[in-house]
């Protein structure tokens, strides 16, 4: 995504879709698709809601971009918006509400991390297994929301710390806390399952 | 000073962010050097924030983008069209 913000001048195109050339936002949120993809399904957990989110969030970005102010990046605001659109959607289908669930075990107990030696690591090209990709998407589903946005923000959209507290309005200590813990809970039900991924196709020759 | 297993695993998260202060990435790295668990478990918390950075996790819909850019183009042609309907606004 860095590459994308060198060579383009983002502010400019944002400035003549508002002066009336609106086939431009077509190119602006190319560089962004996947990314507002990935949220909406990560959040939603149904690859259908998904989508949706995904349009109303762009439709929503396009409707009210003269509210976009310059001092934030495109991309934050654009993630912001998404982030709201799915929330609004999940609090619409459940009755309970999720936040105060969520919110009782928040400075809760320690979380122990997966004890192992001999952590072997794996390379990236094991994502080209679907079964790896899959474990990965569950794990990040199975945490609870406060926990799921933080670590969305911060390591699947790779936001800073700054970011991520100021798209979910909170402080950045609070960001780190939940991240820790977030990120300890992946620990925990990631490790032993990667570690023992049954290797089909040689990939992980140390088992 | 030395510390437990335990309190480093505290640390973990902003020692990945290079976060800490000067002294606790010290005291932390000592730690690191002599534990072996300690170490396996910040290299697997490292590995797993690199696989979930990673673009191939999230597989996008066959279409996804083709139906993404009709929609727009339908609410750019006729803008007012589903502006009344949506819920949120």
């Amino acid at each position: 995504m860095e590459l994308e913000h060198t060579d383009r001048d983002e502010a400019r195109m944002i400035a003549s879709i508002l002066a009336g050339d609106t086939q431009q936002y077509h190119e602006l949120i190319r560089p962004y698709e996947r990314s507002v993809y990935k949220m909406a399904l990560s959040l939603m957990k149904d690859e259908s809601d998904a989508e949706d989110v995904a349009q109303e969030a762009f439709l929503k970005a396009f409707r009210k971009l003269a509210d976009f102010r310059g001092d934030a990046k495109f991309s934050t605001w654009l993630i912001s918006i998404t982030l709201n659109e799915a929330r609004g959607r999940l609090r619409r289908k459940s009755a309970v509400p999720m936040e105060s669930l969520d919110q009782t075990n928040e400075e809760g107990g320690h979380i122990s991390p997966a004890l192992l030696r001999d952590w072997r690591e794996v390379p990236s090209e094991a994502l080209e297994r679907k079964e790896i990709r899959a474990i990965l998407v569950e794990a990040i589903g199975n945490l609870s929301p406060l926990y799921r946005e933080v670590l969305l923000l911060r390591d699947v959209e790779e936001l800073s710390i700054e970011e991520t507290a100021a798209a979910l309005t909170i402080t950045a200590g609070t960001v780190k806390v939940r991240l820790h813990r977030a990120r300890m809970m992946m620990q925990k039900e990631l490790a032993p399952k990667l570690k023992n991924a049954n290797p089909r196709k040689g990939w992980f020759q140390w088992l | 000073m030395v510390i437990e297993c335990k309190h480093v695993w505290n640390y973990l998260s902003d020692y990945l962010d290079n976060s800490l202060s000067p002294e606790t990435k010290e005291l932390v790295q000592r730690h690191l050097e002599h534990c072996e668990i300690c170490s396996a478990i910040l290299d697997s918390t490292r590995n797993i924030v690199v696989l979930t950075a990673d673009d191939r996790v999230f597989e996008l819909p066959i279409g996804y983008s083709e139906r993404l850019h009709a929609r727009l183009a339908q609410e750019m042609e006729n803008p007012a069209a589903g502006h009344e309907k949506s819920p949120s606004d």
